[in-house]
This record gives C-alpha cells, structure tokens and sequence, in this order.
C-alpha cells in the first residue's frame, strides 16, 4: 500500500524548464494503480522529460513529484534506486549494456537487486513470451530494433514493477510489430500493471482503444489536456 | 573479515556489468608492480640503515678512548697512574693499552706503513670499554685530570651524535618515499578509475535505470582496481625481494656498506606491500566512484 493515498504516480502543480524556459507550469497528473495512460503530443513539447520525472531522473523546479506516495524530491540516490526497481522504464533507444547477452541484459534488473539466482526459469519464460527465446545470447548490437524493443520490455517487466513507463516503444518499428508490443503492455496491464505510454502514433492509440480502458492525455504549451474523443 | 571475502570472491554476475578495459587495467598492474618494488627497495634500505646506525652507536657508545700526552719522561708513570684510575672507576669494564703496532696500524692509512714511531713524539692510547648505564663520565673525567695531567678522554660523543643525525636522516629519508609512494599510487587509481567511470557514463545510466545503487555500481570498480593494484604489488614486491635476497649480504655494521635486507620480523613489511597497495587502491576508487556517482546524479 502507498504511504499517501492511492496513487502510484501523482504529480502536484509540477513545473520544469531548461535553461530558463519554462516546459510545463502547475502541471498535475495522477496514475491510479492498474491504469493505461497514453501521454502524446508534438516533437519537443516534452514528453520524454514528463516521463523521467515520473520515475526521478529529473527532479521538479516547483512543485512535487510523488512516487508511490514519496516526495521524490526527498529521495537519496539509495532511495530513487529502490523506487527504480517498482517502475520499469522503456526508453525508445533502447539503453543496453552492450557487451553483455541479451539474456543477461534483460535479468539485470534482478542482477543488480541480488535476485538472480534462482531465476532463470522466469527469465527464459520472459523470453520466450517476448519472441527472443533464440536470441537470448546475442549480444545488442545484433538484434534489429524490433527485437531490441522487445528485449526492453521484458527487461522493464522482469522484476514484476507496479509501473511500466514507455517511451515511444514503438518508434522504430514497423506496425506489425507495434501491435506486438502494444499486445505486450496491455496484457500487463491486465496483469494489474500502471501503463504509462508516451508516443506521437494516434494510429496506435486508436488501435489500444479496443483492447483497453486507456485515458489520453495530450501534452500542449506546458499543459496537460485530457485527450481521446478527437481520436 | 566477510566483507573482505565478499570483495575478493566478488559476484561473477555483477563483475560482468562493468565491461572489462584492457589498457587500463595493464597500465594499473604495471604501476602497482613498480611502486611495489620500489617500496620494498625503500623498505630494505631505511631498515638496514636503522639497523646498522643502532650497530653502530650502540659499538661507540660502549667503547671510550684514553690519550696520554707523548713525554717520553713520564710516559711510563702516566700510563700507570691512567689504567689504576679506570681499573678502579666502576662502570669500566675493561682496559687494554694499545701497542706500538696497534698505533702504527692506526696511522698507516694516513702516514704509510713504515712509520718511525719511536723518533716521533707518540701519545699513547688506552681502549676502554664501558659499561654506559653505570659510569659517571664527568666524575671519570675529573678523577683523570686530578690524577693524570694532559690526559685526554675521548667518549665518542662527537662521532655518535652526527652518525645517529645522518642515520636517522636516511631512515627519514625511506619513510618520505614509502609515503610518497602510497601517495602516487593512490593517485594513480584515482586517475585510472576515474578514466574508467568516465568511459563507463553509459554502463552507469544503464544500470541505474534498473535501480543499482551506487554502492553496487562503485563495488565492481572498487573490486576490480583493488584486485589489480593488489596482484600488480605481489608482482612487484617478489620482484623488490628477489632483487634483495640477491644482493652481496654483510655482517653487523658493514652490512650498510655491502648491501641491503631484511632479518627476523622486518620480513614482515615486504609482505604488508601487497596489502597496503590494495587498501590505498580500495579506498582511492571507492571514494573516485562516489564522488563520480554523486557528480553524475
């Protein structure tokens, strides 16, 4: 249970800029537990610098960012650590550790948490489940970006996080495999898993809309606008 | 005692997370082996000067000379009068009037072997040997002036204190490289592992989006240059003890001159080389790592 009311994620009255710019001001989201929120909007509006503050790679100019009821502005490095490990996080470029396996790369999460041993069936039936299976020991730069996308989805759901961040995940594929990886997030998400997905693809969204109860928001001049019946 | 287990057997998993870098781990055994060998060089030295300075003082402070003025007159009855004054003083233990061949021997270096002793004006010289700790030197030398007009005693005070000045100035001398040594090698892992983190930010941001904490990633750059700078000093202080098992080995006090070693228990801090270049490596990369991580939040 959260220490604070029910929310995972809850962003408070949240502004942030860059070099004196402001991107949002007395922005507010909440992502209730088990919900599917796409977040989209235009190339440079600040989609992907949302989406890190909601997993405390940026800490919030004004306002509070609180993460599963924490002020993340409070949390050590120890502590945004441990926050980590409840989010998953899929970047659309997809960061790996290049010299290790793919099957390495993706039981990081439980390697640097001390939970390896023991897992390896969890981790083949990950694979398998993402259709990585036969490429479990190849290293990254092998792997097509479609498969590098997959294998950043189960890294992002190996440890069982309570929310899975994306990042346009699928922005270097082509649409088969979109809906591939978007079949994967929404059977998380029936799993009882807080989606979170950023990406400029409506065609996508429209697509999710059959499949799940998801709430769109659309980030626009530092607002965030409840989107959906345009789409 | 576990947590220096944990560091030396490491977790093979979490090892594998920070990729190996080839060039830097040589140059980073390499240094260590150097410094390594060149402490125990430094270590050998400044203990065998220790040793041979305490020789020597301890030779000096246990031996006294009495020189009696050279009149053929009263040379007889001063020598008499001299060794009746010592034989009596206690602390002396004993007393030898060096010969003729004895005193030529000691001028021989300066004046050649074919000295005429007996047309030159010669004092005579007693050896004494003494025991320090119950004669009383000033009331030896009062007795001796009373008794024994023109006699000069030598204690060797003069000699001792500028040998134990210059002695303890080497020892000096070795410590300041040892340190200096520690120093320059725990600057060296500080560079090495901070080139290390540098070109590992991607390895690093990886690894916190997965939610290490910094003391795991610190951990596998902490192990991996303790174990290098440790292995690289083994190297370097069998190489240090090699070069000095081989050295012409003398004995007591001219062991100085003929070369330089341990004995006994200083064998003891050869051995400590190793330990002491992988603590000096433990703590300069833990604290280049979280300084490191702590920059690059």
């Amino acid at each position: 249970m959260n220490a604070e009311g029910t929310a995972v994620i809850e962003l408070d009255n949240l502004s942030y800029g860059y070099g004196g710019n402001a991107l949002f001001s007395q922005l507010s989201l909440t992502l209730a537990p088990g919900s599917f929120h796409f977040l989209t909007g235009a190339s440079g509006v600040g989609k992907t610098t949302l989406l890190r503050l909601c997993y405390a790679d940026l800490c919030a100019v004004k306002g509070k960012v609180r993460i599963f009821g924490e002020n993340a502005a409070t949390l050590d490095r120890d502590g945004v650590a441990m926050t980590r490990r409840r989010i998953g996080v899929v970047h659309q470029d997809c960061q790996f550790l290049d010299h290790l396996s793919i099957a390495e790369n993706i039981a990081l999460p439980l390697t640097v948490s001390g939970r390896a041993r023991g897992a390896a069936g969890n981790l083949e039936e990950l694979l398998n489940w993402v259709g990585l299976g036969a490429q479990a020991g190849q290293l990254p730069p092998e792997l097509s970006g479609g498969e590098r996308q997959r294998a950043a989805l189960a890294r992002a759901v190996i440890v069982s996080p309570d929310v899975i961040i994306a990042d346009e995940p699928t922005g270097n594929v082509d649409w088969d495999m979109s809906q591939r990886l978007l079949g994967l997030l929404i059977e998380l998400n029936k799993m009882g898993k807080t989606i979170l997905i950023a990406t400029h693809d409506l065609a996508l969204i429209r697509a999710a809309k059959t499949d799940v109860s998801a709430r769109i928001l659309r980030l626009k001049d530092g607002q965030l606008l409840q989107a959906g019946a345009d789409l | 005692m576990r947590p220096l287990l944990e560091l030396i057997i490491g977790d093979p998993q979490a090892d594998r997370a920070v990729p190996q870098t080839g060039t830097t781990a040589r140059l980073t055994v390499f240094v260590a082996a150097v410094m390594a060998f060149l402490a125990v060089i430094a270590l050998a030295v400044s203990l065998t000067t220790n040793r041979a300075a305490n020789l020597w003082a301890e030779e000096l402070a246990q031996s006294a000379t009495l020189r009696l003025p050279p009149d053929p007159a009263t040379a007889d009855a001063l020598l008499l009068s001299a060794l009746d004054v010592l034989q009596t003083t206690p602390g002396v233990s004993s007393v030898r009037a060096l010969s003729q061949d004895e005193q030529r021997d000691l001028l021989a270096p300066w004046f050649g072997p074919d000295l005429p002793l007996d047309a030159l004006p010669m004092p005579q010289l007693i050896e004494i040997v003494t025991d320090r700790e119950v004669l009383d030197i000033d009331g030896l030398r009062a007795r001796l002036s009373a008794q024994v007009p023109g006699a000069i005693l030598d204690d060797h005070t003069a000699w001792r204190a500028p040998l134990l000045e210059a002695a303890g100035r080497v020892r000096l001398i070795g410590w300041s490289v040892i340190v200096l040594i520690g120093a320059t090698v725990a600057a060296m892992i500080t560079l090495a592992a901070q080139a290390a983190l540098a070109a590992n930010v991607q390895v690093i941001r990886v690894l916190r989006l997965v939610g290490a904490k910094d003391a795991y990633i610190a951990r596998a750059f902490v192990r991996r240059f303790t174990l290098r700078a440790g292995g690289g000093a083994i190297i370097g202080t069998i190489a240090g003890v090699i070069v000095v098992l081989v050295m012409p080995q003398g004995d007591g006090a001219d062991s100085i001159l003929l070369g330089v070693g341990f004995e006994g228990t200083e064998w003891i801090w050869p051995l400590l080389v190793p330990v002491l270049a992988a603590g000096v490596a433990f703590f300069a990369t833990r604290a280049a790592a979280f300084r490191r991580l702590k920059e690059q939040t």
